[in-house]
């Protein structure tokens, strides 16, 4: 355990600390952020109004619109200036979500990216291999500082190049892999594929996120690598990876509850849910300086236990997420709306037509094509025009979305409709 | 004599059965396929042919909401022996014309075939090449 002192609270403790801290945060949000004080003063709330934990569902939410509106930095509490780092996540409208820590707030992640880290039995003696992206991605770097903290030895290997991340696992014998699960089980089937016996490797833990993943998965995971596969949970709005982890119970993700205030609420009425019942998880953080945040919904369907746990802990423990409250897809670990899909066909005259998003595993990795019914604007006598458009098509997306698709032309009333909507999403991958 | 001949192009996916039932349409309507070709890629293709009624093959398909086009291109009547469509060619080669693409069909008349051209600019072409080739106009496509 990395912070027993705080980890190992029991249920009355957490709450003290939460309230004393939610109190704080609506009062430094109120005063430093704009688009808070003109939310509150709109409904006719003052900070000093909460005056217990249950007094939060009088809040507004926060969405990622929020930031949307306020691009790049109208919801931060801080001078850009003053602040140690910016990040960023994919947005809904093409536009990244913009997200800044100071030097505190990058001290407090990196402690509970070193809790998360312990939870799962990572120790000093530990060398990891970080395959995450290193860049605006909170990935790469926010595990980066999480487990230097925590003494291990970091190789900042970063992400792609399977062959050569397969080389430095078997010549610098890491014990801990990082990356998305579905990048790990690639390395293993690259492994298999270059006749590598994956006994033979160093590995014994591997921290995977990013993207949602099952016990299926964990399963596959544990059978073709020599590891113990941990998830832990995290979004870039409310920090990056280190809100919640699990420990080596696997038993659910303990949320890291002195810095993070979560319920869970019904996506259509948006009050709370029952206890132990699936809703949508609801985070306000506690501690952020540049950026606090009220009520972010995460749009992930997940469900709360507040047990004590085998481990000693009583933070609560959610569940892997099964689902979300939006349509929003990852695709090689990049969020995508489908209302970025349709924002780059209006972009081009005349293709604006019926189209769907089919997610295959091709290898492991995820593969993504758009199919598009073909209309007279976009069908062309000259094959040579039809592939301009087609490739005309891909840039657009690609500019967008950030990732590339296949796109597929099909014809007109060919795809599968639901109530004469044609059904956006096929996900084949099984996570 | 109008020397543009209608031509009809169709979407086809890469399906199975896709293209019989483009040929089961025609049938139903009477309608006989006097040329053809299909340009295909790994996922679709474009079916482009000549017909004696190109008005109602359009109409009949569309209704079957196929993506149709109507395009025009040129006939041109070349003899059916060795070096018969490198003379053709050669002329069209000396007019520095590009050719979008082509296909033919013999049989058309006794001794001769049939090639089918799509330029960039069909007056253009036209223009250049008509008092060395013998083309031949849309009635051709109706009667025989």
């Amino acid at each position: 355990m990395f912070e027993p002192e705080v980890e190992l609270l029991n249920r009355e403790q957490i709450e003290e600390l939460q309230l004393e801290r939610l109190k704080k945060t609506v009062h430094y949000a109120y005063n430093n952020v704009r688009a808070y004080k003109e939310k509150l003063d709109s409904i006719k709330i003052k900070p000093q109004d909460i005056k217990s934990l249950q007094d939060i569902i009088k809040l507004p939410f926060t969405t990622k619109e929020d930031f949307r509106q306020n691009y790049p930095y109208g919801m931060f509490a801080k001078d850009v200036k003053s602040l140690a780092r910016i990040h960023a996540s994919s947005g809904t409208t093409g536009k990244s979500t913009i997200v800044g820590y100071t030097k505190k707030d990058l001290d407090t992640w990196s402690n509970l990216v070193a809790r998360l880290a312990a939870c799962a039995g990572v120790g000093s003696d530990d060398i990891v291999h970080i395959a995450f992206g290193y860049g605006l991605f909170t990935g790469g770097f926010g595990l980066h500082y999480g487990l230097e903290k925590l003494g291990a030895t970091v190789i900042p290997v970063s992400s792609g190049n399977t062959r050569r991340q397969i080389q430095l696992i078997t010549d610098l014998k890491p014990t801990v892999l990082v990356c998305t699960p579905s990048y790990a089980l690639h390395i293993a089937e690259t492994l298999r594929k270059e006749n590598i016996d994956p006994n033979s490797i160093s590995l014994r833990i591997g921290l995977f996120g990013a993207e949602p993943w099952s016990e299926q998965m964990r399963k596959k995971l544990e059978e073709a690598l020599p590891i113990k596969a941990y998830d832990n949970y995290g979004l870039s709005e409310v920090m990056g990876p280190g809100v919640s982890a699990e420990c080596t119970y696997q038993n659910g993700m303990h949320i890291f509850e002195d810095h993070f205030l979560v319920e869970i609420i019904d996506p259509d009425t948006l009050d709370p849910v029952k206890e132990g019942e699936y809703g949508e998880l609801v985070i306000t953080t506690l501690t952020k300086e540049a950026l606090p945040v009220i009520r972010y919904r995460t749009r992930d369907i997940t469900k709360l236990d507040k047990s004590k746990c085998a481990c000693g802990r009583y933070m609560a423990r959610m569940s892997k997420p099964i689902g979300r409250s939006d349509d929003m897809m990852i695709i090689r670990g990049v969020n995508v709306f489908p209302t970025q899909i349709e924002e780059a066909l209006f972009n081009i005259e005349g293709v604006m037509s019926a189209y769907q998003i089919v997610l295959e595993k091709e290898e492991a990795l995820d593969k993504a094509t758009l199919l598009v019914e073909v209309n007279e604007n976009i069908f062309f006598d000259e094959m040579k025009q039809q592939r301009l458009m087609l490739e005309k098509i891909k840039y657009e997306l690609k500019t967008i979305l950030g990732i590339e698709l296949d796109v597929k032309l099909v014809e007109p009333y060919s795809l599968e409709r639901s109530e004469g909507k044609a059904k956006r999403i096929i996900d084949k991958r099984g996570i | 004599m109008d020397y543009k001949i209608t031509q009809i192009s169709v979407f086809i996916e890469n399906k199975k059965g896709r293209f019989y039932n483009v040929t089961k349409i025609l049938k139903e309507n009477n309608i006989n396929i006097r040329a053809l070709n299909l340009a295909d890629t790994n996922d679709f293709g474009i079916l482009r042919f000549c017909v004696n009624k190109p008005e109602v093959a359009y109409e009949a398909l569309k209704k079957e909401h196929f993506i149709v086009k109507k395009n025009e291109i040129l006939a041109a009547l070349m003899e059916d022996r060795p070096g018969g469509l490198m003379e053709l060619l050669e002329i069209i080669n000396e007019a520095d014309l590009n050719i979008e693409y082509v296909y033919t069909f013999v049989n058309a008349k006794a001794g001769h075939a049939v090639i089918l051209l799509k330029f960039e600019n069909i007056d253009e072409a036209y223009e250049k090449l008509k008092n060395k080739i013998h083309f031949l106009d849309q009635e051709y496509f109706i009667e025989n």
